[in-house]
């Protein structure tokens, strides 16, 4: 039992992964559709932003509403230097951009904790907006920009080598004694504090590298959506969205959050177009269920069906 | 120059008093009930647009709609707490927890509300005249429907103020607002007064929306922006603390108009920058106790 245990871990779950990126590497080679990478791209996005929200807000527990902040950077920077210079250096401003701006909030939101981190994070969404539409609706007299063109199937590799990215670096950071240093954060931080962590530090740098990919994702999206103004950038829904498709998900475990977004990605590219305000009060009403009656998220109720499997094999052998 | 003070200062307090009912509304939801409650600006929205109907389909007077939304969203807001939010606090380990969970919960009922009304009345900019004509200020003219707004603002605001001061109930809110479970200890039913502090905010937030229809556009998305305005009150005037919140309401209503006409694209920014600023410096708020 226990030698099964370590093979099944060892060897395939990481060959099993390391398949499923070299099947949807290949994808372009046998399956050309535009459908399905537009598809695609779109679930890896939430993956991205659902899963590098939990690598912060998971293990401390601060709910931080700045994603679409973070995200609405990454999209700027793409429209300001996409014409100007390459595409993946735009990738590496937009992620760096958004790192800075994290480094910049955590510094400040240090002394808030619980419920004003929340309203703090969201109001820098809301903040960044509004400046940006005085800019440049006052200021410049005009109003959005347009994003350089980029065909599908770049936008696709480009969104899976940074997920592919950010898996690996989430997964270093859970294995790594940072990550058992966030989570003890999250249980007591002033206990965190007295072990020797440097808490303030570590918060600061987990929330910036979990804003590089989420404005790194920013900056590629922008490429998909052609035009964009500071409402479609700076969209508030990108700050609740990551939370709820986690807390669906389920964040007990490491492929809860990514279980969630691909569920929710799906779904949503399935029935916004036909039925878009049924489609938001579904959803709605999904997130109270979950929240009332599914704490642990759909990992949650698998890993209990399956406790409860293995009760059963044991008392009838 | 002492019409253009007039001016400012005058529509300041017109704003302020929407402002002032909203956050008192959030307060009682949020400093007493522990609900960080997002969608607190979708009672509004519903507010509003009841009103709207009522007044587009068969005449009734917004003032008359005052007592017609205020039951409904109050009973909404009171069913509300009693089949989600009562479940979600007592399965809380912790008061951190329970505000967390909420905040995501008032989230999935904002799309509910939203979506329903979106389904039913489109997404269409909606609005009706009432009470249009200028009311002259000393030189500074004012449609009458903002001063008629402002005026039931105060009038709603001070009734509710002496309802808490006064009643038996109003002292077992604020004994919850300060510790709900000594509260309980001292033989509050504290289920029962929470519930009904999130419907007695809803209904404020009811109110609101039927005097914010006699002035502005209705719109199935006008929700978020007053909700934001009421966290900002209620963090400036001080959580939990109803003064604060109503006090907070005509001041950021103050500084709005000020901003406004200074440069009127910045105003919701000037509103984020105080708010962002008081937290990190003060998040007790002006008024508040801790």
């Amino acid at each position: 039992m226990k030698i099964e245990r370590v093979i099944f871990h060892r060897f395939f779950v990481p060959g099993l992964l390391g398949l499923i990126i070299v099947l949807l590497a290949s994808l372009p080679l046998y399956y050309p559709s535009t459908y399905i990478f537009v598809l695609l791209t779109s679930i890896f996005m939430y993956i991205v932003l659902t899963v590098s929200w939990v690598i912060f807000s998971g293990p401390t527990g601060y709910i931080s509403l700045a994603s679409a902040a973070f995200f609405g950077v990454g999209i700027y920077m793409s429209a300001v230097f996409g014409k100007v210079i390459s595409l993946p250096l735009v990738i590496g401003i937009g992620g760096l951009a958004s790192f800075c701006l994290a480094l910049l909030v955590g510094a400040l939101t240090l002394r808030l904790r619980g419920i004003y981190f929340s309203i703090f994070t969201f109001g820098l969404v809301v903040l960044i907006q509004q400046l940006l539409l005085w800019w440049e609706v006052v200021q410049m007299h005009t109003r959005g920009r347009f994003v350089i063109v980029v065909n599908n199937t770049t936008i696709y590799y480009i969104m899976l080598i940074i997920l592919v990215a950010l898996m690996l670096t989430a997964y270093l950071i859970r294995r790594s004694k940072y990550g058992l240093a966030l989570q003890s954060i999250g249980e007591d931080e002033e206990a965190a504090a007295h072990t020797g962590i440097n808490v303030t530090a570590l918060k600061i740098i987990t929330f910036a590298i979990s804003a590089f990919f989420t404005g790194a994702a920013g900056s590629i999206m922008a490429t998909r959506w052609t035009y964009i103004d500071p409402y479609i950038a700076f969209n508030p829904l990108f700050s609740f969205l990551p939370v709820l498709m986690a807390i669906f998900g389920g964040m007990g475990h490491f492929f809860g959050p990514v279980l969630g977004a691909v569920i929710f990605g799906y779904l949503e590219e399935v029935l916004i177009t036909k039925f878009p305000y049924y489609y938001m009060l579904i959803f709605g009403t999904i997130l109270v269920i979950a929240i009332l009656y599914l704490p642990g998220g759909v990992v949650g109720l698998i890993q209990k069906w399956r406790k409860g499997d293995l009760a059963e094999q044991h008392a009838n052998p | 120059m002492v019409v253009m003070i007039l001016n400012v200062v005058i529509s300041g307090l017109l704003m302020g008093g929407i402002y002032a009912l909203i956050a008192m509304g959030l307060s009682l939801q949020y400093g007493v009930g522990r609900v960080f409650n997002i969608s607190h600006g979708e009672f509004i929205m519903v507010g509003a647009f009841f009103t709207w109907a009522l007044f587009s389909a068969f005449g009734v007077n917004p003032l008359v709609s005052l007592v017609i939304v205020g039951p409904i969203t109050f009973i909404i807001g009171f069913i509300l707490y009693r089949t989600i939010f009562t479940h979600l606090r007592i399965k809380s380990p912790s008061p951190a927890a329970f505000e967390g969970s909420s905040m995501l919960a008032a989230f999935g009922i904002l799309f509910i509300i939203q979506n329903i009304v979106l389904a039913i009345w489109g997404a269409n900019i909606r609005g009706y005249t009432y009470l249009a004509r200028g009311v002259n200020f000393g030189g500074a003219v004012f449609a009458a429907n903002r001063l008629v707004t402002l005026s039931f603002a105060i009038i709603i605001g001070s009734a509710f103020y002496i309802f808490l001061a006064r009643t038996r109930l109003g002292k077992a809110i604020r004994a919850a607002a300060q510790d709900p479970a000594t509260a309980g200890l001292m033989g509050v039913n504290i289920n029962l007064v929470l519930a009904l502090c999130f419907g007695f905010g809803a209904l404020m937030a009811g109110l609101a929306g039927t005097l914010v229809s006699m002035c502005y556009s209705v719109d199935a998305s006008m929700g978020l922006g007053y909700t934001i305005i009421a966290i900002i009150v209620v963090v400036l005037g001080g959580l939990g603390s109803i003064p604060g919140s109503f006090f907070g309401g005509f001041i950021l209503g103050l500084i709005g108009s000020i901003v406004t006409y200074i440069e009127p694209g910045l105003s919701l920014a000037a509103y984020y920058v105080i708010f962002m600023l008081l937290l990190i410096v003060r998040p007790a708020g002006i008024l508040g106790r801790r």
